[in-house]
């Protein structure tokens, strides 16, 4: 066997440019397979990010039955040790609570019903990256009395920052609940539901303008790692017991995930065609080799050497320049991966414009999750293996005296 | 009988034979004892490819039967044949045919490799026969490190490697100079004549021609004369 392995690495570097075409198709397959995946994983990780830091969290933390009806009756008690209870179980990197209801916002000339949100403006801006849809004005503090207001609020009700409005709904178990509050900032975002009915308030002052101190309609979790969302929510609902109720990005939105499952699937279409061609580049490589050893393989049979030995001979070498290429391949796409993921993909003119309208960066960044190196890497691999049982095949049916003809 | 290598009976291989049938070997008898020195000559596509091809085992005949040193060839089967040409049968090509990443020692080798022969055995064959080709010195020279003339002697020491019944060779000088050609024949002249290896050539060569003792002339696929030739320094 040892001679037969010797023979085989020989022949690799005899025929240098031959063995360089075939380790190339691997190669290139694996660089592009790589490159693809990752840019496809990377687009959803961005989309989900994006989704995610819109609005909901990758998580949230209701009171059990509060998601069916969303009141301020169904309120969950957020004080230091519930948060010390969540922040302690393991991937998640921030909790923030948040106290939502509906209202009346007031200006001097118009009326108009909104969402406001209670936040704590810090924990707030860790979570979903708040400060960064300030338009106007400045940023909440932590006892702030001011509002921030969603700029197309803003414009319905005719107010700009520092203008005064006023604040009336329904308290917590039926109270009245009315305030007035200077506009601190203005807020944009993507999508015009939003855009058109925000109002942000700092915790303490939503606290005592729906008079329910210490309670939080939800809590927002960010994670560490986002692929490990779903053993995280179980963590989370095991620590915490059936009292709440935990709730994934998914479920909260179930119209994206859908979305993206389509767009995924489409994506898996585009990934068997790549392999495909994949395929066919090895393919070829493969063939143009048997054609040009037509004569030799021939010769070898002709004096005596077994078609299975012959076969495990090219085998050996097929193994050798895939495995080569596979290997080679990785090393290089792994800089081109992290180079892209640093140096994201931008879209530039009207189609960015309509992807930062609804709230999403016109940017593709690739994902350097190990998973893409290892699956592509794996996937090729088995394709060119698969490819190599041609060589087999051929060798199987070859008859010397047809191969030997010049 | 039991010094006949190679017994033809009424061969025929046949080329299209459900259209228009060729006849590229038409009802070939032919014996050969061991220890000849035999030369198969004839005009370009008169069939001397094709029935060494058959004799070697590379090709099956149409009508016929080959014995082998007794085996009856056209009854194995293609795995069984490939065995009976590694322990029987020595080729020498036209264009040497080594394989070039091996050195010209390591070719030789590769023969009894493939028999399963151990490491002892193979030295002492192997050191024997670049002894006998002249090329003692030149042992671990690659093909490419070779010219053509000494390509062609170690071409000779591997079909000798595997101590076959006997070496076909098919138009083994055709791509020599004649300095080549004369050393080349030489030494399988003198292999044939000290160790008693049987030879079968097809030639265009008459050099190969005037050394051969037994000259074998096909036309259009049939034996047209069969002439021995009388070689007065023959042990028989």
């Amino acid at each position: 066997m040892m001679w037969l392995i010797n023979l085989a690495w020989k022949n690799l570097w005899r025929n240098k440019m031959r063995t360089t075409i075939n380790m190339s198709a691997v190669f290139f397959a694996v660089i592009l397979s790589v490159f693809t995946s990752s840019l496809k994983d990377g687009i959803f990780e961005n989309l989900i990010k994006n989704v995610v830091s819109f609005h909901t969290g990758y998580i949230q933390i209701h009171l059990k039955g509060y998601w069916n009806e969303q009141i301020l009756d169904n309120c969950l008690t957020y004080d230091v040790n519930l948060n010390q209870q969540i922040i302690s179980i393991s991937n998640i990197s921030d909790a923030t609570p948040r106290l939502e209801s509906y209202g009346l916002i007031a200006s001097d000339k118009n009326t108009k019903g909104c969402m406001v949100i209670g936040i704590n403006p810090d924990k707030e801006n860790k979570v979903t990256s708040l400060k960064n849809k300030l338009i106007r004005g400045a940023y909440l503090n932590q006892n702030d009395n001011g509002v921030l207001v969603s700029e197309g609020l803003a414009n319905r009700i005719n107010v700009n920052i520092n203008d005064t409005i006023y604040l009336i709904g329904q308290g917590y178990h039926g109270t009245t609940a009315a305030g007035r509050y200077k506009v601190k900032g203005l807020v944009k975002f993507g999508t015009p539901n939003l855009n058109n009915q925000i109002i942000y308030l700092s915790m303490p002052a939503a606290s005592e303008l729906y008079s329910s101190a210490q309670l939080a309609t939800s809590i927002i979790i960010s994670l560490h790692n986002p692929k490990l969302l779903q053993s995280t929510l179980s963590n989370i609902q095991q620590t915490l017991g059936n009292e709440y109720e935990v709730m994934s990005w998914e479920k909260i939105l179930p119209d994206v995930k859908q979305h993206i499952e389509t767009d995924g699937n489409n994506m898996q279409y585009i990934q068997g065609i790549l392999y495909m061609l994949v395929s066919f580049g090895i393919f070829g490589a493969l063939l143009m080799m048997m054609l040009e050893r037509k004569y030799e393989l021939g010769m070898l049979v002709a004096i005596g050497m077994k078609k299975s030995k012959l076969c495990i001979l090219i085998s050996i070498e097929s193994i050798l320049t895939v495995l080569g290429g596979c290997i080679l391949g990785l090393l290089v796409s792994i800089p081109i991966v992290y180079y892209f993921n640093k140096h994201a993909l931008k879209l530039g003119g009207e189609i960015a414009e309509i992807y930062e309208r609804f709230g999403f960066e016109a940017v593709f960044p690739t994902s350097t999750s190990a998973d893409n190196f290892i699956s592509q890497g794996i996937t090729v691999l088995i394709i060119g293996l698969l490819l190599s049982l041609y060589p087999v095949f051929k060798i199987m049916k070859i008859n010397p005296s047809t191969s030997m003809k010049r | 009988m039991n010094d006949i290598v190679i017994d033809t009976h009424n061969i025929s291989r046949i080329y299209n034979p459900y259209t228009i049938p060729v006849y590229a070997i038409k009802n070939v008898h032919l014996h050969l004892r061991r220890g000849e020195f035999a030369a198969l000559v004839g005009p370009s596509g008169s069939g001397k490819t094709t029935l060494l091809n058959l004799i070697g085992g590379l090709d099956k005949p149409d009508e016929g039967q080959i014995m082998i040193n007794g085996t009856d060839i056209t009854s194995l089967s293609p795995s069984a044949l490939i065995n009976f040409r590694l322990n029987n049968i020595g080729f020498v090509f036209q264009s040497f045919n080594l394989i070039p990443v091996l050195t010209a020692r390591e070719n030789a080798e590769f023969i009894m490799l493939l028999q399963g022969r151990n490491k002892k055995e193979r030295e002492e064959r192997i050191t024997q026969l670049f002894k006998q080709i002249g090329l003692a010195d030149k042992m671990n020279r690659r093909p490419s490190e070779l010219s053509g003339g000494e390509q062609q002697r170690v071409a000779v020491a591997r079909a000798l490697a595997s101590k076959p019944q006997f070496i076909l060779a098919d138009e083994p000088t055709a791509n020599l100079d004649s300095k080549s050609a004369s050393v080349l024949l030489d030494i399988m002249y003198k292999l044939n004549k000290e160790e008693n290896i049987t030879f079968l050539f097809s030639t265009h060569d008459q050099r190969v021609i005037d050394r051969a003792r037994r000259v074998i002339t096909l036309v259009d696929g049939q034996i047209s004369s069969d002439t021995n030739i009388i070689d007065t320094s023959l042990p028989h």
